[in-house]
């Protein structure tokens, strides 16, 4: 039981590309791997934790400010996690900027709290809120691999290009600067969906 | 004053916050099938973003920032309550719709009928929490130039959904690869819309 409601969401109900859940704060972090990386776990710890600590207070909570009190104890997550970045991992902070504080409304979280946390145990709340931000993340790893493998010729700030490739160096390679910039991020979240739904007809819409 | 219209026109197309930011996307894609649920989501993210920035920016100034409470007592100018700035923006925001939400049912019950189902979504939209953090981060100085810096991103906002409302209309009678259909080609519209808006970075102002 435990072991579906993990792998459900990797790529049969991946909350990117099948839900259309958590798009706001993560394409604009998808220039380089890195950044990416800690963006992806960032988010997988709040919505495992913000789904675990909202299922605990489920019976508790009244309906009319539920939104409210979910604010809350995701911020208080949030605040959490960036203040860890700023003290542990500085530059990539700087980097994230306001999308660190961005994942409080990232729908993923609220989307996963409404529909999961809310009406199940802690332990299968937690277990859902992790794979969700896994699911996010591989999708969030793939379009920043790709962004800067084609847009800076790197992999996590190693060049993979050999040098004398590049047409400055005598070669006949140059990097597409397209990938670096936002729109390219889109396109290839779309070229991902194409992928995926080949694969998987019945996702296909009418 | 000039520098409020560079800052106006600047906000609308330059920094476009669908995008060049990829702000309130989650909803900037879920709701626009058709032009006319664009447009009320639209008008209810600029009235909301022109009304809770300013009131974030109030607060930052004169609460948040470091130092910032020294008017209160020359005793506090060494405290830094800024961590808090996520939870207090994002407290002022949601309580903000859901007071926005009962006003507007109670007086002008047409505007609620047309606006109603998206004032509460608008609590989690990114555009309206990320306006409120860009205000934090750049540093702006007066409550003009923050008003302005709200208005100008909501509207840029409301263009764009109403863009890619109507072109999504047009959209139905195109005969498109079945595993690209919906989602899929919307993103690539919206990247290529995108490209198409990136011809305003030239712009110097």
């Amino acid at each position: 039981m435990n072991k579906k409601i993990f792998i459900e969401p990797l790529f049969r109900n991946n909350p990117i590309t099948v839900l259309v859940l958590g798009i706001c704060s993560a394409l604009a972090v998808t220039v380089k791997l890195e950044p990416a990386i800690v963006m992806a776990l960032s988010v997988t710890i709040v919505t495992g934790f913000s789904s675990f600590i909202v299922s605990i207070l489920r019976n508790t909570i009244p309906n009319r400010i539920r939104i409210i009190v979910q604010l809350v104890v995701v911020a208080m997550l949030v605040i959490l996690v960036d203040q860890i970045l700023k003290a542990y991992a500085y530059d990539v902070s700087k980097q994230l900027s306001v999308f660190v504080g961005l994942i409080i409304t990232n729908c993923i979280i609220m989307g996963r709290i409404e529909a999961y946390a809310l009406g199940n145990k802690p332990l299968p709340s937690l277990i859902d809120g992790l794979a969700n931000g896994l699911g996010y993340g591989i999708i969030l790893v793939i379009i920043a691999f790709v962004r800067e493998l084609f847009g800076s010729g790197t992999v996590l700030g190693h060049a993979v290009i050999p040098a004398g490739w590049y047409i400055k160096n005598g070669g006949f390679y140059e990097n597409n600067g397209l990938f670096i910039l936002p729109p390219m991020a889109l396109i290839i979240v779309g070229l991902i969906i194409w992928v995926q739904r080949s694969i998987s007809k019945d996702l296909i819409e009418k | 004053m000039q520098e409020l219209v560079n800052l106006f026109i600047k906000s609308i197309f330059v920094d476009n916050m669908v995008f060049a930011f990829f702000l309130g996307m989650c909803s900037f894609l879920a709701v626009s099938k058709n032009v006319k649920t664009a447009k009320g989501l639209g008008i209810a993210v600029v009235f909301v973003l022109g009304i809770t920035l300013p009131i974030n920016f109030i607060l930052n100034k004169y609460v948040m920032e470091p130092g910032a409470l020294a008017w209160l007592n020359p005793k506090y100018a060494s405290l830094d309550l800024s961590f808090l700035s996520f939870i207090v923006f994002i407290a002022v925001i949601a309580s903000f719709t859901q007071l926005v939400e009962m006003i507007v049912e109670k007086f002008a019950p047409a505007l609620y009928n047309s606006l109603g189902i998206f004032l509460p979504l608008i609590a989690v939209n990114c555009a309206i929490l990320g306006g409120s953090l860009f205000m934090q981060e750049r540093h702006y100085e007066t409550l003009a130039q923050a008003t302005t810096f709200a208005l100008g991103s909501g509207i840029g906002w409301f263009l764009a959904i109403v863009a890619l409302a109507a072109i999504r209309e047009k959209l139905s009678y195109s005969n498109i690869p079945a595993p690209l259909r919906g989602l899929g080609i919307t993103f690539i519209m919206v990247g290529l819309m995108g490209i198409a808006f990136m011809s305003f970075m030239g712009i110097k102002l």
